[in-house]
């Protein structure tokens, strides 16, 4: 198949390892991916901190950009959780009847990495092998907006060589939350602190997960304490062949 | 303009008065332990009912539709409860319920009242503005009396204590009610409560009520409750006042079988509630003589003509978003500064006040969503809570400091940048270039300037790594390279 990948503002900036791992992971399945250089932002980060005017424009670019796509692909649930859940509501805010009906067109054909992968592909082993002792994070996007269930775990239950330790609290929130993490940083500090608890009580080699953002934020805490866990997002453990770099 | 409502709340911002009570270790033990243990009764309870999904759907569509009904339901209970014996009082706002709560308490010339646990008189600050008028009010809630002794406020709606445990509990108790003996077992502590109220149910003639429900179509008033102390003021004393929110009203009684299953089971973690009372109007045999409703509005009326938002009236106030709440846990109830704490009291809050206090509420949230999931009447939190985020934006945008400030030069900033890839990658390569000031040797941001800040108080920062997830794609693309093999490489290579 032919899938288009929408890296994300955030992971092409901040994590280009993550993208790399997509596409080594679709290519390795035998599929085609491609890449369209106007990509940009997905809105999220203007819409849920109130922006909602300001997200519309961008919304309609990422829109545009992929109208034609077979499928797209987008490591990152939280960015696809923003679509499903809110672009409607915004075509609708600014009463835009097409690109409503661009959203409705386009939205089946726009998955999230883990999903693609079990769900549309039906894949579960990807080939991987990781010797590592690994903890999931569960994203809260991913569980209470996309509801990925079980997915990311049927996954990792497949690589090669990992071990996957269970972690306390699962479904609790890390304290990210985009503009939360400034705005209240202090709370979101305190929520942080016992998410990395519970991350370092699991005594994994690894914290994963299908976001970035949420990584990003429980690794700034795990390195600011000196600690050895690090992070990976769930594509760059299924496109190892063997460990980390 | 609404009457303020229980203005002795401090009117400070929610990272302010969070970061108070952040540094209260005893507080958010307190509030973590309490809201585990109900949280995993109402996980218990909730899970064996295998049509639990439907009860939420029902519930949902029963509580809009009296939300859309809400003037012909009103009056349909006014009706019936005044054919039944009842008296119904319509009152705007705060001060107005006030006034009407004070003159049929003066009338009947009662120097006391016992009240049952009532958010709403919370809402409008009734005991202080009963005290200021020489009537002493006295909580009859085990957890209420016990923030009244401490001269506290509530930080729960369920359990309003819930910030204190049985030491505390037992301190304010010794000094409140001069038993310097008293144990800090359960038992010791109920009896203590139980001897100290008796006497006041016997002794004091009016009571003060709230409502969980008002039943349209027979106007009956329903309390649901666990202690026995409802029970008591609803029969014992001659006159009954109770107030109400117009949003409480649901049109037939056999609607009660839903919320009575929901509402125990999310609030407490119970099936059901020990005590369940329901009461039509005044009976010449049996419990008070004179019975009067309150029905307030006090702001609830133009929530309800957002149709984004209306959903928030909806609430039947168990409290179980407050419990699964990663926010309440580190911070419990008093950092919201409202009777209403919580992810209900960061949409509640705000609009009871037409969006002019309470502003830093709706963005006391991670959007994680728990609250959404839990909602035994499905109101869509988070969504609402983004809503109001673009609420408080455009009144700041309507401002000169909100145009030129910080944030909002940020967004338009941002959104120019987001509106196409040119500029993007020239954003990136500049964060390229300005990160060199703050990145240290080790690769990392560990401090960042003005707003930014917050972040790298607890929090290290990755550095923009060299190249792009783009800039790889145009080199790999500029070198032909195929399929499995080049892009194994090339991640090998890095």
């Amino acid at each position: 198949m032919r899938i288009s990948l929408f890296i994300t503002c955030y992971n092409d900036t901040l994590f280009p390892e993550t993208g790399k791992a997509v596409v080594c992971v679709l290519e390795r399945l035998g599929h085609t991916v491609e890449f369209r250089k106007e990509q940009t932002c997905c809105g999220q980060m203007h819409w849920n901190t109130g922006y909602l005017k300001e997200a519309v424009p961008i919304i309609r670019h990422f829109v545009d950009v992929y109208r034609d796509a077979e499928l797209v692909v987008a490591p990152s649930s939280s960015c696809v959780s923003m679509m499903r859940d809110h672009y409607l509501k915004a075509a609708e805010m600014v009463g835009d009847a097409k690109l409503a009906a661009d959203v409705e067109a386009l939205l089946p054909r726009v998955y999230e990495f883990t999903e693609l992968l079990v769900k549309k592909l039906g894949v579960e082993d990807v080939g991987a092998t990781f010797p590592h002792k690994v903890t999931l994070h569960t994203s809260c996007h991913s569980q209470r907006s996309l509801h990925l269930g079980d997915i990311p775990v049927r996954l990792l239950n497949k690589v090669r060589a990992l071990e996957l330790l269970p972690i306390e609290n699962p479904q609790e929130c890390c304290g990210f939350g985009g503009t939360f993490s400034i705005k209240n940083a202090d709370v979101s500090s305190a929520m942080l602190a016992e998410k990395v608890r519970t991350v370092l009580n699991t005594r994994a080699e690894v914290c994963t997960a299908v976001d970035n953002s949420c990584l990003m934020h429980i690794y700034g805490s795990l390195h600011r304490q000196r600690t050895l866990v690090r992070t990976a997002h769930i594509a760059e453990i299924l496109a190892s062949t063997g460990g980390m770099q | 303009m609404n009457a303020p409502y229980g203005s002795h709340w401090a009117d400070r911002s929610f990272p302010e008065a969070a970061k108070e009570l952040l540094a209260d270790s005893q507080v958010r033990r307190n509030v973590r332990h309490a809201t585990d243990v109900i949280q995993a009764k109402r996980n218990r309870v909730v899970g064996e009912l295998p049509d639990w999904e439907a009860l939420r759907e029902a519930g949902s569509a029963i509580r809009a539709h009296a939300l859309e009904h809400l003037d012909e339901y009103l009056v349909e209970f006014e009706r019936n409860c005044t054919r039944a014996g009842g008296t119904v009082h319509w009152a705007r706002n705060a001060a107005e319920a006030n006034r009407i709560i004070l003159e049929l308490i003066q009338l009947h010339e009662a120097k006391e009242v016992i009240k049952i646990k009532t958010m709403t008189s919370e809402e409008i600050g009734l005991n202080r503005n009963l005290e200021a008028n020489g009537i002493r009010p006295h909580e009859t809630d085990l957890a209420e009396l016990i923030v009244q002794l401490g001269h506290d406020k509530p930080s729960h709606f369920v359990v309003p204590a819930l910030h204190k445990n049985r030491q505390q509990v037992r301190e304010i108790f010794q000094r409140e009610m001069h038993l310097p003996e008293l144990g800090d077992k359960p038992e010791d502590l109920c009896a203590a409560a139980r001897t100290y109220l008796r006497e006041k149910y016997l002794r004091i003639k009016v009571a003060v009520s709230g409502a969980n429900f008002l039943v349209a179509e027979n106007g009956a008033v329903c309390i649901v409750e666990s202690e026995g102390n409802g029970r008591m003021c609803l029969t014992l004393p001659d006159v009954l006042i109770s107030l109400v929110g117009i949003e409480k009203v649901i049109p037939r009684f056999r609607d009660l079988e839903v919320f009575l299953q929901t509402l125990p089971r999310s609030a407490t973690g119970e099936r059901m509630n020990p005590y369940n009372s329901i009461w039509t109007g005044v009976h010449e045999t049996d419990g008070p003589k004179e019975f009067h409703v309150v029905l307030l509005d006090n702001g609830r009326s133009p929530i309800l003509s957002d149709a984004e938002s209306r959903q928030t009236l909806k609430c039947i106030r168990c409290a179980a978003c407050l419990n699964v709440c990663p926010v309440y846990h580190q911070t419990g109830g008093h950092a919201y500064e409202s009777v209403y704490p919580g992810p209900i009291g960061a949409i509640l809050t705000p609009q009871l006040h037409s969006m002019d206090r309470g502003r830093t509420l709706p963005y006391a949230s991670s959007l994680c969503g728990a609250c959404y999931e839990v909602c035994p009447v499905k109101i869509n939190i988070p969504e609402v809570l983004i809503h109001l985020r673009g609420k408080v934006v455009e009144q700041d945008q309507r401002t000169l400091g909100g145009k030129l400030g910080v944030w909002n030069i940020g967004m338009q900033a941002a959104g120019f940048v987001m509106g196409s890839a040119g500029r993007f990658t020239l954003a990136q390569h500049m964060g390229h270039l300005a990160q060199k000031l703050f990145v240290s040797k080790s690769g990392f941001i560990e401090r960042l300037p003005f707003m930014l800040s917050g972040w790298t108080q607890t929090r290290d920062l990755k550095a923009l790594p060299a190249q792009s997830f783009r800039d790889w794609w145009a080199h790999r693309e500029l070198n032909g390279s195929t399929k499995n093999g080049a892009a194994r490489e090339d991640r090998d290579g890095q």
